[in-house]
């Protein structure tokens, strides 16, 4: 019993001390970030495009609109591929097979992101520039590599989902005559939304915060894009760009950059975890 | 102590005690240390004197790092570094505060893609060209293609000394595409038909197509006679008068053997 006592105490301060590491780290972003945004003016930091540090203007509204639309490129093309391999999996293929490539698939998450952006540098950037036009760094090409890197995610909370819904669902579908796949358009999909959406949701999260490989494919500049061939910058790329350099005024801007993204991923796992609590009633997974 | 915990508690102690062994057994590294700090435009070519520095003076250690210009005056400032290296000019309050030595100079290359017909640029095109008033390639006398700008991010060196050199007051477009390293601009202009960027004429490899400025080639005897005008001075900074191991390390970059590594390495000798 002693001994038991002493292991708990000593997993407690490891939790402890993770949740402090973050208390901490949220404490300082803050302490740096926050008065340089309140002396720039709110307005001005997150709604001026204007970012030249060199004369101490530090405006992030395109970084901002660089983000959206990135993490939004990357989710359509993402969830169209997630979405389908889940239910290809679940669903419409022999568990055999299912079961050697849900680990394959999952294998994609142990790639480095350097990789990725790497293999987006030399294969999808010409491939780009030659067909679709523009200088080929672009949000298309960011949206395609983080597609590719949020499929892990986004499948496997996807697959545990539709998992989920009880059998006695499928079946009862099945013996009123529904194909399989009118049970999994009309049926599966909808008792697993909460399940999906929070899928989703985690999978924005990742595709806004991925740094290294979008550095390597996006561009980075300045302006907002006016179309998917533009190259843009994000909130992370700008932090990780020109952090090396970065002193006084500007390296509080950074952290106030940090902020902006702590604030915006915060939001975001909220909203997941608030989704996927409410499940469908009747959906018997808790 | 309980009888299961007596095991992995034994295997732990000679654990450690193998550890405590071998760290000890290792002889600790007794040499004199010189830390060069900055401009990752001169790091490349410090670190290889560092080498050539430690080879011939057993006893002596130069650890260099990167960081950009302003970082590496920054940890002069903070003491975690004796020398910085910088590869533009002081400002005011810098020059106030620390001491300069020049130890090379750098030319600063105009690139494009190999297969771009432009070969030569005046400085007032390149700022029509960087700040997105000349649109085209075939203003300057090129093919009919958009131009794209690749530039460095903010704090460079190197996109100081261009700004510097170059555009004046004169901004960079904002549809500029950003880089972080020589290395990653030289990627970005070897890959597009219609890039052009600026870069450190000593990292320049063959397969990029350098343009004259003015007329002049940008090779070292053009800049060391002052006809190539995009030059800049690579620095050693330091903080008052250097210690005896950074006196040690910057003799050696200025005598005769290290001006040569320089040379041979693509920069030009200042002695």
């Amino acid at each position: 019993m002693k001994q038991d006592k002493l292991i708990k105490a000593i997993l407690m301060a490891v939790a402890l001390s993770a949740i402090g590491g973050l208390g901490l780290i949220t404490l300082f972003i803050f302490k740096e970030g926050l008065p340089i945004i309140l002396q720039i003016g709110v307005a001005d930091f997150f709604c001026s495009t204007d970012w030249s540090p060199g004369e101490q203007r530090f405006g992030i509204l395109s970084m901002i609109v660089g983000s959206v639309a990135v993490t939004l490129g990357a989710m359509a093309i993402g969830v169209v591929f997630s979405l389908g391999l889940a239910i290809v999996l679940t669903q419409f293929c022999p568990p055999k097979v299912a079961g050697v490539l849900k680990p394959l698939i999952e294998l994609l998450a142990g790639i480095p992101s350097v990789v990725y952006g790497f293999i987006g540098m030399v294969t999808i950037i010409p491939l780009i520039r030659e067909y679709v036009g523009g200088p080929g760094f672009s949000v298309l090409a960011a949206s395609i590599v983080l597609g590719i890197m949020v499929l892990p995610t986004v499948t496997s909370i996807s697959i545990d989902a539709l998992n989920a819904v009880p059998r006695s669902f499928w079946e009862g579908s099945v013996a009123l005559g529904a194909t399989r796949w009118q049970t999994t358009h009309m049926l599966l999909l909808k008792a697993a939304r909460s399940g999906i959406l929070a899928a989703i949701i985690l999978g924005m999260g990742r595709a806004i915060g991925e740094t290294m490989a979008v550095i390597m494919v996006t561009g980075n500049s300045l302006e907002i894009p006016r179309a998917i061939t533009d190259p843009v910058r994000t909130l992370t790329s700008n932090i990780a760009l020109e952090m090396n350099y970065a002193t006084g005024q500007h390296r509080k801007a950074l952290f106030a950059t940090g902020v902006t993204l702590f604030i915006i991923i915060m939001a975001l796992n909220t909203l997941a975890m608030a989704v996927s609590r409410r499940r469908v009633a009747g959906g018997g997974n808790r | 102590m309980p009888r299961k915990l007596v095991r992995p508690f034994i295997l732990l102690s000679v654990f450690a005690g193998l550890c405590g062994l071998f760290s000890f057994g290792c002889p600790q590294d007794q040499r004199k240390t010189v830390k060069v700090m900055g401009s990752t435009s001169i790091q490349p070519f410090a670190e290889e004197l560092g080498r050539e520095f430690e080879a011939k003076h057993p006893g002596r250690k130069a650890q260099v790092e990167g960081g950009g210009s302003t970082a590496g005056i920054q940890a002069l400032a903070d003491g975690l570094a004796d020398i910085g290296m910088c590869s533009r000019r002081l400002k005011e309050d810098e020059a106030d505060r620390f001491t300069p030595v020049l130890i090379a100079r750098d030319g600063l290359a105009i690139i494009v893609h190999p297969s771009n017909p432009v070969d030569d640029l005046s400085v007032e095109q390149l700022r029509g060209l960087f700040s997105g008033s000349i649109t085209n390639w075939k203003d300057v006398g090129g093919n009919d293609a958009p131009v794209r700008i690749v530039s460095r991010e903010e704090g460079s060196g190197t996109r100081e000394a261009f700004m510097n050199l170059v555009m004046g007051k004169t901004r960079v477009a904002r549809r500029a595409m950003v880089q972080a390293s020589n290395g990653a601009i030289a990627a970005m202009v070897r890959s597009d038909p219609s890039a052009i960027g600026y870069m450190s004429l000593g990292q320049i490899g063959n397969d990029l197509k350098t343009v004259r400025v003015n007329h002049e080639a940008p090779t070292a005897e053009s800049v060391l006679a002052g006809r190539y005008k995009l030059a800049r001075p690579f620095l050693f900074v330091t903080s008052g008068k250097p210690g005896p191991d950074a006196q040690a390390f910057i003799d050696f970059v200025l005598s005769a053997e290290g001006q040569e590594i320089l040379e041979s390495e693509g920069l030009i000798r200042v002695k």
